[in-house]
């Protein structure tokens, strides 16, 4: 199958203008991360000394994880079904793209600035660490393999997330209840890196390249099966 | 085109139309959204956030939309609905300057008056496909042929006057004043009944061939369709 770049690429863009110009996807998209935030940040830097050992233990880096998953959620989830009620999927459907176009560059434009957005919320809490917690608090924080698995893992699990929102998107017919549940499917994720951050599961490389691979597997699943699911004859004539 | 114009109504009607330029992969997309906001004489509200548009330029733009991809053939589906009388009569004249550049154009619509000043051809639907053709087949098909006959007064004699008249098969009484001739060939009759009414000394308003609106077509066709069911 041939993708054309320059349709994808027409969604995409299109996709942030409309990001940018509306003013409550721009909020949430501040907002959401700043609470997963605050509360690492309060504790790390008001933990005593004492409890530094116990940290060195944990991967609280990874606590931030839930911020690409959960950011992009919404968005996804609003991308087919919101379109649709807003009348203008149908335009859009008549001209000659693909679906797997038309999800991929939807896909791409929720990405990029969650993606964004989790690193510059990652850099801003190493940064706070680095400067304002005890330097045994920063150096038991400030792991080199923590902070590689951040970077690794954030675009897979907000491309992860973005794929459930779409899928589920594309077979809704009404855009809260596909947020919500885009919300709801993307707690798993959540859950792992939770369980992984305060040593529910024992963190080890073999651990990380497994989930690693497994989440480049099931985004490249996701790509194909929510395109399998927007079925374009329904959506433009209204039939189920 | 569908009936509802589907903008991005945040984005202006340059990136609407840029956007779709990208998604029909237009050669030259920048040459392509001036011809297109030419063609529907939208050039100046290019950075028009659509938003702010009223509907009938929104409409315009949706037209100017389709218009990206140099169409051979076009779908419309109710360009008009929900128009005011001015705006659409621009949409109109819009249409028909389409068509006189060879685009075919397929319109559908509720508003018989519409598809009569646009449509060469008109398919009336009504569950199944009831008829198909040319504004005036579809009224010899439906209606027998007629002149409408107006005189100041009254005739005295009228069956007198109609009687044994060439290419007339018969006449009704309409208004006191008004008489209803069945003809076989209007050009072979109206002189005829001309001369008769200046021979009966009759004071001759007007001799027209009655002429039956597309609406009339389709209520007589509906109401053949309704007789027939009662059958």
């Amino acid at each position: 199958m041939r993708v054309s770049r320059r349709r994808v690429r027409a969604i995409f863009r299109k996709e942030l203008r409309e990001y940018r110009r509306t003013g409550s996807i721009v909020t949430a998209m501040v907002v959401f991360p700043l609470i997963f935030l605050v509360q690492p940040l309060v504790v790390t830097l008001t933990l005593p000394a004492s409890t530094t050992d116990e940290l060195g233990h944990q991967h609280l880096l990874l606590y931030m994880l839930a911020i690409p998953a959960l950011v992009p959620a919404a968005l996804a989830a609003y991308a087919v079904v919101g379109e649709r009620q807003q009348g203008t999927l149908e335009p859009v459907l008549t001209t000659p793209i693909r679906r797997e176009e038309l999800l991929l560059g939807k896909a791409l434009a929720a990405l990029v600035p969650s993606v964004g957005i989790s690193y510059v919320v990652y850099a801003f809490f190493l940064a706070c660490v680095e400067l304002f917690a005890r330097p045994a608090m920063a150096a038991a924080l400030l792991r080199g393999p923590d902070i590689l698995a951040q970077l690794l893992f954030t675009p897979l699990i907000a491309t992860l997330s973005i794929w459930v929102g779409i899928g589920i998107s594309a077979r809704s017919s009404d855009p809260r209840v596909a947020q919500q549940l885009g919300l709801l499917a993307s707690l798993p994720s959540v859950a792992v890196t939770s369980l992984i951050a305060f040593n529910g599961i024992h963190a080890t490389l073999g651990l990380a390249l497994g989930l690693a691979a497994a989440l480049l597997v099931l985004d490249t699943l996701g790509w194909r099966i929510s395109s399998a699911t927007l079925d374009r004859e329904r959506l433009i004539s209204g039939y189920r | 085109m569908p009936e509802s114009p589907g903008l991005y109504l945040r984005l202006s009607v340059a990136e609407n139309l840029e956007c779709f330029a990208g998604l029909y992969e237009a050669p030259d997309p920048a040459d392509g959204i001036d011809r297109a906001l030419r063609a529907v004489n939208l050039v100046d509200r290019a950075h028009d956030v659509c938003g702010t548009l009223s509907k009938g330029l929104r409409q315009r733009v949706a037209l100017a939309r389709a218009l990206l991809c140099d169409p051979e053939v076009l779908f419309l589906d109710e360009p008009t609905s929900g128009l005011d009388p001015a705006v659409a009569r621009d949409v109109h004249e819009l249409i028909a300057a389409l068509g006189r550049r060879g685009v075919t154009i397929f319109l559908t619509t509720h508003r018989l008056e519409e598809a009569e000043r646009l449509c060469d051809r008109v398919a009336i639907l009504n569950t199944t496909l009831r008829t198909i053709g040319r504004p005036d087949e579809l009224r010899e098909r439906l209606f027998a042929r007629t002149l409408t006959v107006r005189t100041v007064v009254p005739l005295a004699d009228p069956g007198d006057v109609f009687a044994g008249l060439p290419a007339v098969d018969g006449w009704r009484q309409g208004d006191p004043a008004t008489y209803l001739l069945a003809v076989s060939d209007p050009a072979v009759a109206a002189p005829a009944v001309t001369r008769a009414l200046v021979e009966a000394g009759a004071d001759v308003l007007s001799i027209t061939r009655s002429h039956h609106s597309l609406e009339e077509v389709y209520l007589e066709l509906i109401d053949r369709d309704e007789a027939g069911a009662g059958r």
